[in-house]
């Protein structure tokens, strides 16, 4: 009898632990998706989920988000065409007030009409302090978003800021229906609707996004019906399954992707980018704030050396934001490895060597601090490649790590083994990171540099429409970084795709140092064609 | 049983505000920032003035105690508040979420109770034996596997060596739609890997607790009766030697949680513990005070649990705790 209430007792419990599991199952937020034809479903492997698919929020800000459309979009080379205006934007002679006609008979994926009040909503909502948008700062610009009748939209600068075109890639959200609930928390934030070639179908958070491909999108349904977004966070796991067939194509670091070589079915595709990673100079640093120390170090780091050992080739050196493959890069600012000049410029300086090999000047040693996010890899080996190449100088760098949290108040004094990079307008990465007035602004211009030629370049280069005159001012500012560094920019980093063969003329646009959702080759998955 | 249950019940009380205040309080002394945590890689190009109005409006700009009592006092009316790092509310979070990892878990328990005792009757029946060193070794190499490891050699052996089941997710990686057999086929390796990991300290329990028990008076008395070796068994030792399990079952719940934490990531399944991680470390306060609340309650009747199991099966202990 006790045996059986043993028993009894397990019994219970199990099936009351089986009630709890089918009565919670029943939850995920439901949604039609097709069955997965060869031909017409694409499976990709990602390493970043996006916390909110609301552009309200941030989400797509940067253009080529598969749900939604902004007023512009990039084409292949990153350069504006339309999409949900009709043509590029008429700028005024004052390079303030920007005129967009929008395209028409544009729907949203729940057939409401696309109208003039969906883009004023979304950039006003963007603008409202309630929202908790973290990009507005670049909206800055923006005073005002005025619409002038149904198919025309204004918008007025506070001042004239040549890339603003750049800044209307991002998408536009449905007045009806994220107008009626709460913009921070409400279900748009996960279950959005928009006028693009895809439509989430759902969000199983952790897993996957699923879409399938907008019957009625303005710009041609989609040959790729089902397209799938798995989120895989860990680089072993995403090449795994990739192996294993699960995925059609995944991002992937240089040495995983390399063990893809030798693969018959699969191609690998390298994006070029603007993601640099560099060290800043503190001014406030009694060494690095030493206009000798800093011409030192930016030419006693091998940069070759870095491309090829740590990114096994996939990159190339950087002297300064700009790549040196961009129309954008001032040519002739490439530095050669120079140690012996490395050596004369600190000697002129003052700084002698000491019997332990490391320089001092009046007592100080040229010695500091460079940090680096712990966990990050690529950082890490850029980092202790840096301390060994100016040690051979005789400057003592020490390497440290750790998150964020405990680099950030250090960042005044210490050096930082920082990231960034944004193609779109070399305005987006030059301001933020050198202008003297955004010195110690959160992360923006770490290296608190103050060169008032630079300020001079950089604002006249944002204010003026004439690309010559732009040019001109982004020259100047990369001149001067070979005089006066504010930053030892080491490398670009190309960002590596492994994909199957299934598909004709797979491409990828120049990708910025945050690679999200658009990244990739799929920034076009809605103009794939099946390989015969 | 009813009586020790809705004693439990009450104790639970103060226990639950305690973790929750001390939550909040551990969150707020933490170096992370919420609002940093929150604007992710935006928050590296975000004005001063942006971020300071974002702190503003996720309110973690009031002190702890008022943050805390504005938290208890919606949850009681079953609000639970909205998750920052999720950006949805948070019993949306919990609820698209915890039915999978409840059954993951479950598998895993049932899995690893059931092949665990089995296992240790056996080894413990001829101490000594081939069957019982092979046991109890692999028993020790398993102990000291981390179960992140364990999944990524079954990722490797059965879905890429064997291609027989697939390596992670809820469903085919290609589909919609959440169907009952998708589900089926995609939790038997995450529910194999997490039992697995659990498995040795119930194979151990219970290797050690028969075989005391065979050696006992009671045992030694039934067999000199003449019953079979069966009754022996199953009848005697296996009853006074699964107590000790029982109150195994109980304590193994939170080891059961970061395994389950672990086991999740490595197999994609999209449960609540890749929540729990990230909460913590982006001091989302409504998603982590909900998960901890969770968190214990599961510890609270797990320990119930494993001591009513306990009174049933020993009359001498008794329901008075």
């Amino acid at each position: 009898m006790r045996s059986r209430s043993i028993r009894s007792a397990a019994a219970a419990a199990l099936a009351g632990t089986v009630a709890l599991t089918a009565a919670a199952c029943s939850t995920p937020s439901g949604g039609k998706g097709g069955a997965s034809g060869a031909q017409d479903s694409a499976v990709v492997g990602i390493a970043y989920e996006p916390e909110s698919l609301s552009p309200l929020l941030g989400y797509g800000k940067d253009g080529n988000s598969k749900i939604f459309d902004g007023l512009l979009t990039h084409d292949a080379d990153m350069k504006l065409k339309p999409a949900l205006a009709a043509k590029l934007p008429e700028v005024s002679d004052d390079g303030r007030t920007y005129t967009y006609t929008l395209r028409d008979g544009v729907t949203f994926s729940d057939g409401k009409p696309f109208t003039a009040d969906d883009v004023v909503f979304t950039y006003e909502t963007i603008l409202d302090e309630k929202t908790n948008n973290a990009s507005k700062a670049e909206l800055d610009a923006l005073e005002k978003v005025e619409k002038k009748d149904a198919r025309t939209v204004v918008f007025h600068l506070k001042y004239p800021y040549a890339p603003f075109a750049e800044r209307t890639v991002l998408p536009i959200a449905p007045q009806h229906i994220a107008g009626k609930q709460d913009i921070n928390h409400g279900s748009f934030t996960t279950a959005p609707i928009g006028t693009g070639p895809y439509i989430l179908t759902k969000w199983s958070k952790g897993e996957k996004l699923t879409f399938k491909a907008n019957p009625h999108y303005w710009g041609g349904a989609p040959k790729v019906k089902n397209f799938t977004m798995a989120i895989i966070k860990d680089d072993d796991v995403r090449a795994t399954r990739l192996r294993s067939g699960d995925l059609d194509g995944a991002i992937l670091p240089p040495n995983l992707a390399a063990t893809f070589k030798s693969d018959q079915d699969k191609k690998s595709l390298a994006a070029k980018t603007f993601d640099y990673r560099t060290v800043t100079l503190p001014t406030a640093n009694k060494v690095t704030g030493d206009k000798a120390v800093r011409r030192a170090l930016d030419i006693a780091v091998d940069r070759k050396a870095m491309v090829d050992g740590i990114l096994d080739g996939a990159g190339k050196p950087a002297y300064g934001p700009v790549p040196t493959d961009s129309p954008w890069f001032a040519k002739g600012t490439e530095r050669a490895h120079d140690l012996k000049k490395a050596e004369q410029i600190l000697d002129d300086a003052g700084w002698k060597k000491g019997d332990n090999g490391i320089r001092a000047k009046d007592g100080q040693p040229a010695s500091f601090k460079l940090w680096y996010l712990a966990g990050d890899k690529l950082r890490q080996e850029h980092a202790l490649a840096f301390a060994s190449d100016a040690k051979k100088a005789g400057v003592e760098v020490k390497v440290e790590s750790g998150p964020w949290e405990a680099i950030m108040p250090n960042m005044k004094t210490d050096a930082v083994l920082a990231g960034g990079g944004s193609p779109a307008d070399p305005d987006f990465d030059q301001y933020l990171l050198l202008h003297s007035s955004l010195a110690g602004d959160g992360f923006n211009n770490m290296s608190r540099y103050d060169n008032p030629k630079v300020d001079k370049a950089l604002v006249d280069a944002r204010r003026t429409d004439d690309k010559a005159a732009r040019k001109a001012g982004y020259d100047t500012v990369q001149r001067e970084l070979v005089d006066d560094p504010a930053y030892v920019f080491l490398t670009h980093i190309d960002h590596l795709y492994v994909v199957k063969d299934r598909w004709k003329d797979l491409t990828t646009q120049v990708e910025p140092h945050d690679h999200g959702l658009a990244s990739g080759p799929w920034w076009n998955v809605e103009d794939w064609q099946p390989a015969a | 049983m009813a009586r020790m249950t809705g004693r439990r019940a009450l104790f639970a009380v103060p226990v639950l505000l305690a973790v929750t205040l001390g939550v909040f309080a551990v969150a707020a002394a933490a170096p992370f920032d919420p609002v940093r945590a929150y604007a992710g890689t935006a928050g590296l190009t975000a004005s001063q003035a942006n971020l300071d109005q974002i702190r503003h409006n996720l309110g973690v700009d009031q002190p702890l105690l008022g943050r805390w009592w504005h938290w208890l006092t919606g949850a009681l009316t079953g609000d639970l508040g909205d998750s920052a790092t999720l950006r949805a509310p948070v019993s949306q979070v919990i609820g698209e979420r915890i039915g999978w990892s409840v059954l993951l878990c479950a598998l895993a328990f049932v899995i690893a109770i059931v092949v665990g005792t089995l296992l240790g009757v056996l080894a413990a029946r001829r101490p000594g034996s081939m069957l019982d060193r092979a046991v109890t070794s692999a028993a020790y190499t398993l102990e000291a596997a981390p179960p992140f490891w364990l999944g990524l050699l079954a990722v490797w052996l059965f879905a890429l060596k064997l291609g027989v089941l697939p390596a992670g997710g809820l469903t085919d990686t290609g589909s919609g739609i959440a169907t009952a057999g998708q589900v089926a086929r995609h939790v038997v390796l995450p529910a194999l890997v997490l039992a697995v990991s659990q498995l040795p300290w119930f194979v151990l329990y219970v290797r050690q607790g028969v075989g005391d028990a065979l050696e006992e008076d009671p045992v030694r008395g039934a067999r000199a009766r003449g019953l079979s070796e069966r009754t022996v068994l199953f009848q005697h030792a296996l009853r006074s030697g699964l107590l000790p399990v029982l109150t195994l079952v109980g304590s193994r719940v939170p080891e059961l949680i970061t395994g389950a934490l672990l086991v999740e990531s490595v197999f994609s399944w999209p449960g609540i513990a890749a929540a729990t991680v990230d909460a913590a470390t982006s001091v989302d306060f409504p998603l982590l005070a909900a998960l901890t609340v969770l968190a214990t309650i599961a510890v609270l009747i797990g320990n119930l649990l494993s001591d009513l199991l306990y009174g049933l099966a020993d009359p001498r202990v008794g329901f008075d705790g």
